[in-house]
């Protein structure tokens, strides 16, 4: 069945403030081996004009995919979580997160389409500080195919 | 750390160096634990082969991640992305052996604006096969 095409628009609650700590960002970097020092040292971080360590640029998948996860459980939507699969993530930045950011994500609902058979949603996620400065926004397009697809 | 790039030498069509990233398990569990991403496909065999895969596969967003670090190790700031899309085309599967399997990346410069902001246009690939396509980013270079 179709996704309800009214859904389209619809804004989430912000979710609970997630606080960016110096050890998450380099947990995060290590793990997509990443070394680069203003990821880990405040000085390395300030020689590039940044008030502490920053993080990497998909770092923000660890509060967005979360926040797209809800609203796809939203059991008003009704979209087959099993049959769901990440189709494409793009992330325009104003500037980088940093660690002692206080953030949440503001969910949008941006499109829903239906093409042979698979239905296609397009999520947006404003990631702000709680002081309202905008840092990131993420694009995350889930695939949920149809079930003659998946047999 | 090679010197950064200076945008007045850069011309479109340009390549920038071919990198070899090693994806193994352990890369695959360091990743769960570090995005939250706990998805039985990225490190169960028989949940993978339960759901049609062939093999346990890498998370999308861990292969985004690399391009990330290549994006960001070319332009000598991690915060220089401005913006950065994937499309997720083939999974990048991973053996359950030492070495793992690789991602190769390669970029173009496509695109300088007026603003010292290059476009860039990745190829990721793994086992010969395209894992990520319409890889793009805009990369500031101060």
């Amino acid at each position: 069945m179709p996704l309800d095409t009214g859904f389209i628009g619809r804004v989430y609650p912000a979710t609970q403030p997630y606080v960016v700590s110096r050890a998450k960002i380099a947990e995060f970097a290590d793990a997509a081996g990443d070394d680069s020092p203003a990821y880990r040292d405040v000085e390395a971080a300030a020689a590039l004009g940044y008030p502490d360590v920053i993080a990497p640029p998909t770092f923000a998948t660890i509060v967005t995919l979360e926040a797209a996860y809800a609203v796809v459980h939203d059991p008003a939507l009704g979209l087959d979580w099993t049959r769901v699969v990440h189709g494409d993530q793009r992330f325009v930045y104003d500037r980088p997160l940093r660690a002692g950011d206080e953030i949440t994500v503001v969910v949008t609902v941006e499109s829903i389409r239906s093409m042979a058979g698979n239905d296609m949603i397009v999520l947006r996620g404003d990631v702000a500080t709680v002081q309202g400065e905008h840092a990131v926004t993420s694009y995350t397009l889930l695939v949920a195919r149809s079930a003659e697809d998946s047999a | 750390m090679s010197p950064r790039p200076v945008f007045a030498d850069l011309e479109v069509g340009q390549e920038l160096p071919a990198q070899t990233f090693v994806v193994t398990r352990e890369t695959l569990i360091r990743y769960a634990g570090a995005s939250g991403d706990f998805n039985v496909i990225h490190w169960s065999q028989r949940h993978a082969l339960e759901v049609g895969l062939p093999d346990v596969i890498a998370h999308g967003n861990l292969t985004m991640a690399l391009g990330a670090r290549y994006l960001t190790q070319w332009a000598g700031d991690p915060g220089a992305l401005s913006e950065y899309g994937v499309r997720f085309t083939k999974p990048v599967v991973v053996p359950d052996t030492d070495a793992g399997t690789t991602v190769e990346i390669t970029g173009k410069i496509l695109e300088l604006d007026g603003d010292s902001r290059v476009r860039i246009d990745l190829t990721v690939t793994s086992e010969g096969q395209k894992v990520l396509t319409q890889a793009r980013a805009w990369v500031h270079l101060s």
